[in-house]
């Protein structure tokens, strides 16, 4: 087995291996200061990965997925481990490090069952690493159920409000999807070889099999909206802005900007890309869902108060601009919905991880009762502000190079239909500027609301550590869009094959 | 000496300043911040010299005609084969000539921002906020790649933004900000389709290679664009009529141009550099850069161009003879004067004679920045002298304000088109033009152009004659750093008018000679004349006249000063319609139809349904005994059904 290959099965040892330490440790101190070890080790090993990707990139070598790994899990039904990356992998692997390791940091004030906090969300960071370097569907599958049920416990312990009724909602509507996403691949499974003798899950394998239409027809539906309904599609978003506002900080962060991923993830290299004849076919209906999704999230976000609410139903607009360009079918839009895949996922653990630190201040989330805090937590508002102005598109961060990506790709299918859908689309661009405004405006701007706010105290220096970890992400990635978006653009090359096959 | 290298810095060391006094913003003195402002800046400024000199004067020309030098190009984001959105630098007469005006003007303002801005919070703030400014509008102007500009006009945007809501702990400038980037952005929103449609259609992103195929009618893009066709029109138009849109939002046209006196609540000296001299002729800039394409594929959508800036023109000259706010009849006279760009724009074509309406434009443009600016900072030392926006507390300050006064008089000359101030001659340029193509057109010009000289002179006397007001008697005009730009930009103001322009600025780079003909050059000077004659009349003294004349057209009078109550239907709109026709109906039907029957309908039909079957499991022998047997003989009985023999 070559050097490279233990650095994916790194991603998985490195969180079990955090894990173990933390049961190990009582002190507070210390359950702190292992996970973001834990954590800062597997960013470590991410950016490294990236770094070795390119490189093998560029010395030319063109194999689709790159550091494979396989071991056979249980033979009787070829279930194996089989773990490969290409540019949409490391995409989203880097994604998920810089967002665990920020959550981390942004929930350094846990106050009970801290080591159970910190255990459950690196379980879901796990999930979330082991989800995206799969290639065996039975494992992809696994790894997604794992990282849907510490939500439950997270929400439910550690959250806020109507904590059990939203853990409750969104675990029940994960899990419908995935009854859905189960059949489905299922489904795969056993069209997977037209022999009928060797069955398989390995997605490398069923990409280049030919299923027969009907029982695309019949599974692309079943796995589209599977993965769909955790990458919040429009009318199957509403666990979203419950969930999202009961769930504690972190763990905001990392569904938000990790888990919603695994729906678009899924969406691209599973529905797509192994049924592609039904995609093509099909692509319509979800392309009304998705314009449908844009417009909706952010007509509705206007009128919300509850910040955890308004970046809920944000997101819903944003991730409808993901699955809008994955519908597009072709390779510039997708290449676009990955890219906002990773800026959407930056952004709004960036929104969420604010959010509680402000919550933590003011003692309330809603942006009517609050006031000028620009003035009395520079800092932070500041940060707010930018994230604010990354969301609706401004140059420079990583919100507009995926913005205009998916658009330009959009626009390249010359027909009616497509071109009507993009420039709903586009209008977005509007009523987003409206609604992030009008939020600054509020609740940041303007004179100080309370007099008690004058002794509020700026960001301490973990709060610190996670907003300029993925400040930095945001910025990177808006200004040399180049490297991530040709690693994905050369990634995509076997989806489009398969599409116009 | 034909090296370009140098210009990269003319945009980079702004955005350094930017960068560095964005980090350490806290930690900065006014003196280190504000110096690292004037001297970056000052650089900039040289080196932009240096490179109009270079251009214009040694290697600019080829065969007597300016050509379109690239001096940079990398690839910064590629999108599929054929498109990929390139970062370059683009030096022709129109980007070399707005470099000049940006540069100067900046330099002005960032010098006189150090004394009107002394002293308050958040000091530093403003100067990177300035840079950041100067850094993407110098950038808008050298861009190559439509999408590189689309950027850079966002860019623009929200520095413009950021300014304007300076003082952001007051209500109204939290308000103007808003106003002035979401109206803007609804603007750009219509850029933005426009740029989809033609790089779509053009199948490249670079403006240079867009103009190549869209106007040589053999290409086979230009066969598919002329032949596409939406509701009615051809398609390319459609898609130029959007970009226009676009720059018809920053440069604050009608309907778009609400947000501009608004943004009156930003500091002056911003005022002076954003909203008048530089980034409102953005939309200028835009048409002018893709103007081989609008003059010879689209001159239908020039024509509207035309009209819409003349009306947008005369619309605001009207506004602002009511308006007692100083720096918004400033405001409403900047957005008449743009409207004479861009209809001079308008009523230009392709070659020959009728490039000369281009030219005038840019002179225009060229002169307006230096008055305009000019004016704005004469009114900030009026302000931070007086503590005030209002006519109302003003008057009799020419004996207090000696060097205002005299600059601002000068300011008013220019742009009221008397001889031999700069605003004469890029008028007279404009009214030519304007004559010779359309003479409506030119009938509305000219009256704007009397409305004009009459409320810059009722302005001027308001504040510096008007008889003595009762204001603060400490009043007085001190020797400042803030002197020193209006004494240049009064000197500018003089001369700039006697720049030959048509020999540098065209459209294809080819210089012309012409002469001005006196007969029209007569009839706009009356006119102006006339203008300035009647505001002596009714305000170089207090007299009853303007307020008998009001009240004698009261209806008129009232609409107009309440700016034809555009504001309360756009205001109607977005309140009534999208906030309570759209969004909350949105909002309620996630909340009561998806959630509320949908999700929570499943859960309680599920609960229901498990709340009745779970009488089944009573612990009762006797019932399941009954369930048994009942069950057996059901499942015997399909059995036999389904295998029958």
């Amino acid at each position: 087995m070559p050097a490279e290959s233990n650095m994916l099965l790194a991603f998985i040892f490195i969180p079990l291996l955090t894990l173990l330490c933390l049961l190990a440790v009582k002190d507070l101190n210390r359950i702190r200061w292992i996970s973001a070890a834990g954590m800062g080790l597997q960013l470590l090993n991410a950016i490294h990965l990236l770094v070795q990707f390119l490189i093998e990139r560029s010395s030319g070598n063109l194999d689709p997925v790159l550091f494979e790994i396989q071991e056979e899990w249980y033979t009787a039904i070829r279930i194996s481990l089989h773990f490969g990356v290409d540019g949409i992998s490391v995409v989203m692997v880097v994604l998920t490090a810089i967002v665990t390791f920020a959550g981390i940091f942004a929930s350094w004030t846990v106050s009970y069952w801290t080591k159970e906090f910190y255990f459950s969300l690196i379980l879901l960071s796990m999930a979330s690493f082991g989800f995206f370097i799969s290639l065996d569907l039975f494992t992809l599958f696994f790894f997604y159920e794992l990282a849907v049920i510490p939500m439950y416990l997270l929400i439910g312990i550690w959250g806020s409000g109507t904590k059990e009724y939203a853990a409750m909602k969104l675990t029940l509507m994960l899990m419908g999807g995935s009854a859905l996403l189960m059949v489905g691949l299922l489904g795969l499974y056993f069209y997977s070889d037209p022999t009928g003798t060797n069955y398989t899950f390995d997605m490398l394998k069923i990409a280049s099999v030919k299923i027969p239409i009907d029982a695309q027809r019949f599974f692309f539906p079943l796995i589209f909206v599977g993965f769909g309904i955790i990458g919040a599609l429009f009318p199957l978003h509403t666990w979203s802005p419950d969930g999202h506002s009961a769930a504690p900080t972190a763990a905001s962060m990392v569904h938000a900007g990790v888990l919603m991923k695994l729906g678009g993830y899924g969406c691209l290299k599973v529905a797509t890309m192994l049924l592609p004849e039904a995609a093509n076919e099909m692509s319509w209906i979800f392309i009304v869902l998705a314009t449908a999704g844009v417009i909706y999230g952010a007509y509705t976000t206007i009128i919300q108060t509850d910040l955890k609410y308004i970046n809920a139903y944000s997101s819903v607009s944003h991730c409808a601009l993901v699955l809008l360009g994955i519908c597009m079918l072709n390779r510039t839009a997708m290449t676009g919905a990955v890219l906002q895949m990773f800026s959407h996922g930056v952004m709004t653990a960036l929104f969420f991880s604010l959010i509680g630190m402000i919550y933590e201040r003011s003692h309330t989330r809603d942006i009517t009762r609050m006031g000028g805090l620009l003035k009395v937590i520079p800092y932070l508002g500041t940060v707010y502000i930018i994230a604010g102005l990354c969301s609706l598109g401004l140059p420079g961060f990583s919100g507009f190079v995926a913005e205009i990506t998916v658009f330009i790709g959009a626009f390249q299918n010359d027909d009616m239909f497509h071109r009507v859908a993009t420039i709903i689309a586009t209008t977005s661009i509007v009523v987003t500027a409206v609604y992030i405004l009008r939020v600054v405006g509020i609740f940041l701007l303007g004179p100080v609301a309370h007099e008690e706010y004058h002794s509020l105290k700026d960001a301490r220096w973990f709060e610190r550590v996670a907003t300029v970890t993925l400040l930095s992400a945001i910025v990177i990635v808006g200004i040399y869009p180049f490297w991530f978006s040709d690693m994905i653009y050369e990634s995509l090359g076997g989806v489009v094959m398969n599409l116009g096959r | 000496m034909d090296s370009w290298s140098y210009i990269i810095w003319i945009p980079l060391l702004p955005l350094i300043t930017f960068v560095a006094i964005g980090l350490f913003e806290s930690r900065l003195t006014e003196k280190i911040s504000g110096l690292a402002g004037c001297v970056s800046m000052g650089i900039s400024t040289f080196l932009s010299y240096c490179a109009a000199w270079q251009y214009f004067f040694i290697s600019g020309k080829s065969e007597e005609v300016y050509r379109k030098i690239i001096t940079l190009d990398f690839t910064w984001l590629k999108l599929s084969p054929s498109l990929s959105v390139e970062w370059g630098i683009l030096l022709d007469p129109v980007s070399v000539m707005m470099l000049v005006v940006i540069t100067t003007v900046s330099l002005m303002v960032f010098i006189y921002s150090t004394g009107y801005m002394h002293g308050e919070r958040g000091f530093a703030r403003y100067f990177s906020f300035l840079s950041l400014f100067s850094f993407s509008m110098i950038s808008l102007v050298l861009a190559t790649g439509i999408v590189q500009m689309y950027i850079f006009w966002e860019l623009v945007g929200v520095s413009s933004f950021l300014l304007i809501g300076y003082y952001y702990d007051k209500p109204s400038a939290v308000s103007a900000c808003k106003k002035a980037f979401i109206v803007t952005r609804f603007a750009d929103l219509f850029f933005l389709i426009g740029i989809l449609i033609i790089s779509w259609y053009g199948s490249s992103l670079d403006i240079q290679t867009l103009i190549a195929r869209l106007t040589d009618a053999g290409s086979p893009e230009f066969q598919a664009i002329k032949n596409e066709t939406f509701l009615g029109f051809s398609v390319l138009s459609v898609a130029l009529l959007m970009v226009f849109i676009g720059g018809a939002g920053k440069s604050a046209m009608f309907p778009l141009h609400i947000w501009l006196p608004d943004a009156m609540e930003g500091p002056t000296p911003v005022s002076a550099l954003i909203h008048a001299a530089t980034m409102v002729v953005a939309g200028v800039y835009l048409v002018a850069r893709l103007f081989p394409v609008y003059a010879i594929s689209a001159p239908d959508v020039l024509t509207v161009i035309a009209y819409i800036a003349a009306l947008t023109s005369l619309f605001a000259a009207v506004i602002a003879c009511t308006q007692f706010d100083i720096k918004r009849v400033l405001a409403y006279s900047t957005i008449s004067q743009i409207g004479y760009m861009l209809m001079s724009l308008g009523v230009a074509g392709w070659g020959g004679d009728r490039e000369f309406g281009f030219m005038a434009s840019q002179f225009h443009l060229f002169t307006h920045a230096m008055f305009k600016a000019l004016l704005f900072l004469c009114a900030g030392v009026v302000i931070h002298t007086i503590h005030s926006n209002y006519m109302q507390d003003m008057g009799g300050l020419w004996k207090k304000m000696p060097i205002t006064n005299i600059a601002f008089l000068t300011g008013c000359l220019a742009i009221a088109g008397i001889p031999p101030f700069a605003g004469f001659f890029s008028k007279e340029d404009v009214l030519t033009a304007a004559f010779e193509h359309d003479k409506f057109i030119y009938t509305m010009a000219l009256i704007t152009a009397g409305l004009t000289a009459f409320y810059m002179f009722r302005l001027y006397f308001r504040i510096f004659h008007y008889g003595t007001t009762a204001h603060h008697h400490d009043a007085k005009e001190h020797f400042s750093i803030m002197l020193i730009p209006l004494g240049i930009l009064s000197v500018l103001s003089l001369v700039t008018g006697f720049i030959p322009f048509s020999e540098f600025v065209t459209p294809s780079g080819k210089p012309f000679y012409y002469h001005m003909h006196f007969n029209l050059v007569a009839y706009a000077v009356i006119v102006s004349v006339a203008g300035i004659v009647i505001a002596t009349l009714f305000f170089y003294r207090r007299s009853a006249l303007p307020v008998a004349l009001a009240g004698k057209m009261r209806v008129i009078y009232l609409a107009v000063y309440n700016k034809f109550y555009i504001d309360e239907i756009y205001l109607f709109v977005t309140k009534k319609i999208i906030f309570n026709c759209i969004s909350r109906p949105a909002g309620w039907f996630d909340r009561h139809i998806i959630d509320g029957i949908f999700v929570n309908g499943t859960a309680n039909a599920t609960g229901r349904v498990s709340e009745e079957i779970k009488g089944l499991q009573s612990g009762n022998i006797r019932h399941y005994l009954w369930f048994f047997a009942a069950s057996s003989v059901i499942i015997i009985l399909l059995f036999l059904f389904i295998y029958q023999p």
